[in-house]
């Protein structure tokens, strides 16, 4: 029996950073806000605590922080001529839980798309022609750099990102990324002090006349009050960064950003603890009464709301999109439908150079403690000559030195024995990492649908991923990894070992939780589930807020983008939408 | 309502006076309400998550449990059928409506100081609260401690009545700091210390005072243990917004700046801090022996891998986020009560308009022996300049002890 | 101290006045409005393994896992061996919880055999492979050599798991023995690697001998300091001997 609850203005599904950002401006503007999370509270003191973060079998190999699968997981294949088989285990990518969400535990890179990144399709198109990418179902995203830059602006002084500034309004910056759009200033904290391995793989860049620069950074590099008047404290490179909460408030979360503020409002409410199980609709299915949910005690809930925002994480956004009915999902064979569509991930490769001599301290890290060189990233340099659209930055951020997941070895090396301690000793210290996070182009046949056998807890079907790295993004990746061998060369180690990504993606071991799409922007309603505001096309009082909207990957971690389209859709319900409640914004 | 049912009768009695009487009444109802916001009324009356003023949650107090009552003008469960006679009776006397005597737990010893023109401000901003019923049965003493007659006897020994009187020879600013500290303010209540019979030992006015574990520091203007580091400048700061660059608020004193220091005016917190910066305690207090030298050595590797992180190596803290330890007033208190329930359970800071950001420290009972407690507490107490006396290991676990219980 | 008398005035809360935190006695839901919630003496750390006695395996698996980790961490100049470090006792009490049952996995069928890119789709959980697969182990050294693993020389041990590893042994019972052996070799590592709280790990013996200071937090001080080696010891979750002064 659903019990009837009162009615709320907005109702927000999940309590992560597009959550917390919602809900924060919405409350400014009076409305009624009630954020429903499926996992628990989590504050830093009682669930981050000093003495015991720092456990990385717990935290890192049990993973205690993230969802897990029993609750929620997906079924994935390569390709639509397989049997999609259930991941009853995450492995490839993480996905978080509780409030916070993986804001939590990430590591904290935080960057801007270009404006090249945006008009991916035009501006491909007219520097290499439509044969080039062809095979590619790339798309406008509809949106502009300059549009985009004052909510990147926004979302970095609320983080406190450090880092500095390559262009600030046209102007070059010595020490910052020559190849960035300009910003209107720099960036709220300067970079943070660097260890020796991301200090030495700058140091080789710059001596082969490329142009690396700090990584900007959501660890703190000082103490830092943002606009809300939180205060976040100086990270002290302890080296538990991502897959961790922060322990003493230096790494951005809507815990350490948003949520003090948010939680004293009296017209905020939150309930952890229950999960959404659709988003219910008016007959017609044109627009959203509210949501029904189910709580811990397996009871349910109908919650009535006029506005309905999803920021339960990109996949999660397009799975509730399915199973409420809302838009029609994708058909690769077809092509028709929208939800699902544009599916795309995050091409990686790793390189690791090994040295005799040298003592890195790979337990001083952070997050985000490192440098980049963006010289072979998306459209930055000529692909005239090459075989491929895309590209990679290429980091220097050595983020841990724990010992369960991180104790290189040269290739070769026995897994165990005394052979293999005596390697393990010597490479802990010595070996220097660094690796290629590339751009991850949409194709016809990687996309999200339902899965028609496996079900979840509660019997509704499970999101079905077929996806695999196509073959324009391999011949990128091994690209980038011919540009990293050029590095690790001059960095001079006794040797290096460079490991490349194959077709037939593993869903075993981690490579990135930066899962793209499936619920995609744009300014084509046949092409895209929701317009450049993030608003359902075909429910206007529902509203998709994630990476989710991406219409493909650029070789970025995502957060920064997601937390400035959530910045902008908050624009565009505080000061247009709610003039007129459930009309579209965009005439289709 | 009530106040409009006033405002009718005396516009009907006095048509002479035409709008300017329910102009003035809206203005003793705000003064009242500022007056409420200096006696910290909902601090005690009101739950967490309950209606306001409509009964608080219950005072363990050694003798039982006393619960604030419902003070709303409800006519059955609150005062709904007092007068203010009644209210200025109770409030200078102990004495309430129908002669029931009351418990100092309510601070009338403190509020005796009240004048009556704040006293009917006060009463007449009470009147206007929404009405609540809810039924608290305030009592809850064991016999036969909850005969209220025995408070005849404790007044007679530890109680006068009376108003404030000012000092001609020191400044406005400074009585009228002292009138909010002695009265409406109550500080005493908590900072005061105690006699046997509970009242406060007004020689050692302000010089700190335990309470349910937690050590109300010495506010007087003691350079050792008081305020003597801190400028006027900020302790204003510090009762405005919870946090300054010596202290961040939490615990009991957290409730007080979020319900009443961070709502009073700029002058107001002037005065006090001009008043408390006046009270020298003349006690000269010896400077405490060093401590051994192996406890130096284990409190430092306790504090290097549980406290550095937040209140830095050097103990300079960081802003309004991690108090500084060194330099830090009740780091130097000569009580270690609440040093040693920080570390064990944690704490809690204020959360004001301009300082929201409410960081708490994490507990580490789980973690640390009451022997390691202790050796870190000596440690803070007796670096980067600071000096106080040692912490023994029985002292940390008296107050594990009433945190676990 | 806690003799005297104290009058009480105000009872310590440990939120703001209008918070409000309804939690219904069957459901962890919460639901939060007016303050961010806190609770004294709050905390939820690991607890400690207490080493003695096998709580999962009988006594022969145990010991034929004490054996296998004593192999895959060998006692030598580095360090002491998989065995003392406490391997055994860290995979007995993981297989005991949540690891063991495969509680937080999705364990719901069909299971169908799958790709090597669609992780492992088996039905047992880890305990009962370790109960299979060991079993296995023995039973097909009894067969081949007449001894079990314990009573084979420590280089035909050796031997034996390479082989295993490469996935060159036909064990019984369908066990198959590289997936197996993967299995054995993760569960080692994590104890001799992990935090002494989880019974692994002796005296943070693997991390003293890598050089990684273990649960610290602050190393601002070093940060700068590159290619330096960093001086202080390791300290774990339950601390380090310089915590307590001798004979404290």
């Amino acid at each position: 029996m659903t019990r009837i609850l009162p009615r709320k203005d907005v109702v927000i599904v999940g309590l992560g950073w597009t959550g917390a950002i919602l809900a924060n401006e919405l409350t400014d503007q009076g409305l009624d806000v009630l954020a429903i999370e499926r996992g628990p509270w989590r504050d830093t003191a009682t669930d981050f605590n000093i003495g015991y973060m720092q456990d990385e079998l717990r935290y890192s190999v049990r993973r205690d922080l993230f969802l897990q699968p029993v609750v929620e997981t997906m079924t994935m294949r390569n390709d639509p001529s397989q049997t999609a088989l259930p991941m009853r285990d995450f492995g490839s990518f993480l996905p978080g839980n509780g409030v916070g969400g993986a804001g939590v535990h990430w590591n904290g890179h935080t960057w801007r798309f270009w404006d090249s990144d945006f008009k991916i399709k035009s501006n491909l198109t007219n520097r290499y022609g439509a044969a080039r990418i062809a095979d590619l179902q790339v798309e406008d995203w509809g949106v502009t750099g300059a549009e985009m830059e004052p909510y990147y602006d926004q979302f970095e002084y609320l983080a406190g990102i450090s880092g500095k500034a390559g262009n600030i309004k046209g102007q070059l910056q010595q020490g910052g990324n020559p190849f960035e759009d300009p910003r209107s200033r720099d960036y709220p904290n300067p970079p943070m002090d660097m260890t020796y391995a991301p200090t030495l793989f700058a140091e080789t860049g710059r001596s082969m006349g490329l142009h690396p620069f700090p990584t900007p950074s959501a660890n703190m590099s000082r103490a830092y009050t943002n606009p809300l008047g939180v205060t976040l404290g100086q990270c002290t490179f302890c080296g538990f960064c991502e897959r961790f909460g922060c322990a003493n408030y230096s790494k951005s979360s809507a815990q350490t950003t948003v949520l003090p503020v948010l939680m004293k409002k009296a017209n905020f409410e939150v309930r952890t603890d229950s999960e959404v199980l659709h988003v219910d609709l008016h007959t017609g299915g044109k627009s959203a009464r509210g949501v029904t949910y189910i709580d811990s005690s397996g009871e349910e809930f109908f919650q009535p709301a006029d506005l309905v925002l999803l920021c339960a994480y990109g996949l999660h956004n397009v799975r509730l999109m399915m199973l409420s009915g809302i838009g029609r999902i994708y058909d690769p064979g077809s092509g028709e439908g929208t939800v699902g569509r544009n599916y795309c991930y995050q091409t990686n490769a790793g390189t690791q150079v090994f040295f005799d001599d040298k003592n890195f301290n790979p337990f001083i890290a952070a997050g985000a403690l490192g440098q980049t060189i963006d010289d072979y990233n998306g459209d930055a340099f000529d692909h005239g000559p090459l075989d491929f659209v895309g590209g990679a930055g290429i980091n220097c951020i050595p983020t841990n030195g724990r010992p369960i997941g991180t104790r290189p070895t040269v290739p070769g090396t026995p897994k165990w024995g005394s052979a293999w301690k005596k390697a393990t000793v010597q490479g802990y210290k010595s070996t220097l990492s660094f690796s290629s996070q590339g751009s991850s182009y949409a194709t016809r046949t990687n996309y999200l649908d339902l899965d028609p056998t496996y079900k979840d807890r509660f019997g509704r079907p499970l999101m079905r991923m077929t996806f695999d790295f196509p073959d324009n993004d391999i011949r990128m990746s091994n690209y980038l990894c011919d540009r990293m061998e050029e590095i690790a060369k001059k960095l001079g180690g006794k040797q290096y070992a460079v490991g490349r990504r194959k077709k037939g993606w593993d869903s075993v071991p981690y490579q990135s939780t930066h899962n793209t799409g499936g619920a995609i922007m744009g300014i084509d309603p046949k092409r895209s589930a929701v317009n450049t505001y993030l608003q359902s096309w075909d429910v206007p009082n529902l509203f998709v807020i994630g990476a989710s909207a991406f219409p493909q990957n650029a070789g970025k971690n995502p957060t920064g983008t997601v937390g400035a389209l959530a910045f902008r859709a908050a624009d565009a319900i505080r000061n247009h939408y709610l003039r007129n409640p459930g009309a579209p914004l965009v005439q289709a | 309502m009530k106040t409009l049912a006033l405002t009718f009768a005396t516009g009907l009695a006095t048509l002479a006076l035409g709008p300017a009487t329910a102009a003035d009444q809206a203005d003793q109802i705000i003064r009242g309400q500022y007056q409420a916001v200096l006696g910290d009324c909902v601090g005690c009356h009101t739950r967490p998550g309950g209606k306001s003023l409509a009964g608080g949650p219950p005072l363990e107090t050694p003798f039982g449990a006393l619960v604030p009552p419902n003070i709303t003008p409800d006519a059955e469960t609150g005062i709904g059928n007092w007068s203010e006679a009644d209210f200025h009776n109770m409030m200078k006397t102990g004495i309430g409506h129908d002669g029931v005597r009351l418990y100092p737990a309510m601070p009338y010893p403190a509020y005796t100081k009240m004048t009556d023109p704040d006293l009917s401000d006060l009463w007449a901003y009470l009147t206007t609260v929404e009405p609540v019923s809810n039924k608290v049965e305030a009592n809850q003493l064991p016999f036969p401690l909850n005969i209220r007659f025995s408070m005849w006897g404790w007044n007679l020994l530890n109680f006068s009545e009376g108003g404030f009187a000012p000092d001609p020879s020191k400044s406005a600013e400074w009585n009228r700091g002292a009138y909010i500290v002695q009265g409406a303010g109550h500080c005493g209540t908590c900072h005061t210390p105690k006699s046997f019979l509970g009242a406060d030992q007004d020689s050692v006015f302000l010089q700190g005072a335990s309470l349910q574990g937690w050590f109300a520091p010495d506010i007087t203007n003691s350079a050792r243990s008081g305020l003597g580091k801190w400028s006027e400048d900020d302790l204003v700061k510090y009762l405005k917004t919870g946090v300054n660059a010596h202290s961040i608020a939490s615990g009991p004193m957290a409730e007080a700046v979020e319900n009443s220091t961070s709502k009073m005016t700029d002058a107001d917190l002037k005065a006090v801090a001009v008043y408390l910066k006046s009270l020298g305690s003349d006690t000269v207090v010896a400077a405490p022996a060093k401590p051994e030298q192996a406890r130096m050595v284990t409190g430092e590797a306790v504090y290097r891998d549980n406290c550095s992180a937040c209140h830095g190596g050097d103990g300079a803290g960081a802003g309004a986020l991690f108090p500084a330890l060194a330099g830090n007033s009740i780091v130097a208190q000569g009580s270690t009560e609440t040093l040693s329930r920080l570390v064990l359970a944690g704490s809690q800071a204020v959360h004001t308009a301009n300082a929201p950001t409410t960081p708490a420290m994490p507990s580490l009972a789980w973690r640390l022996k009451d022997q390691e407690v202790a050796d870190v507490l000596t440690y803070v107490r007796n670096s980067w300049g600071n000096a106080a006396s040692e912490v023994s290991a029985s002292e940390v676990a008296a107050v594990r002890k009433e945190l676990t219980q | 101290m806690s003799e005297r008398y104290r009058m009480n005035r105000r009872l310590f809360l440990s939120s703001v006045a209008m918070l409000t935190v309804t939690a219904p006695a069957v459901s962890l839901a919460r639901t939060i409005s007016g303050a961010l919630p806190w609770e004294p003496m709050a905390s939820d750390p690991p607890t400690q393994v207490t080493a003695g006695g096998w709580q999962f395996f009988t006594p022969q698996e145990a010991a034929l896992v004490e054996a296998i980790v004593d192999r895959l961490v060998p006692h030598d100049d580095l360090s002491i061996g998989g065995k003392e470090a406490g391997c055994a006792v860290y995979i007995d009490r993981q297989l005991t919880g949540a690891f063991g049952s495969s509680s937080r996995l999705y364990t719901q069928g069909p299971f169908l055999p799958g790709l090597p890119t669609q992780g492992y789709q088996g039905e047992a959980n880890p305990a009962q492979r370790y109960r299979a697969g060991l079993a296995a182990i023995d039973a097909f050294l009894k067969q081949r050599d007449g001894k079990t693993f314990v009573e084979l020389k420590p280089e035909d041990q050796d031997a034996f798991l390479t082989a295993m590893e490469a996935g060159k042994v036909e064990l019984p019972n369908s066990v198959k023995a590289a997936g197996f052996f993967a299995l054995l070799l993760q569960n080692t590592m994590e104890g001799f690697f992990a935090d002494p709280v989880y019974g692994g790990n002796k005296e943070m013996v693997s991390w003293r001998m890598l050089g990684f200071p273990g649960a610290r937090y602050d190393y601002r001080d070093h940060v700068a300091k590159h290619n330096q080696p960093y001086p202080l010891p390791s300290v774990s979750i339950s601390g380090r001997p310089e915590w307590l002064s001798k004979g404290a």
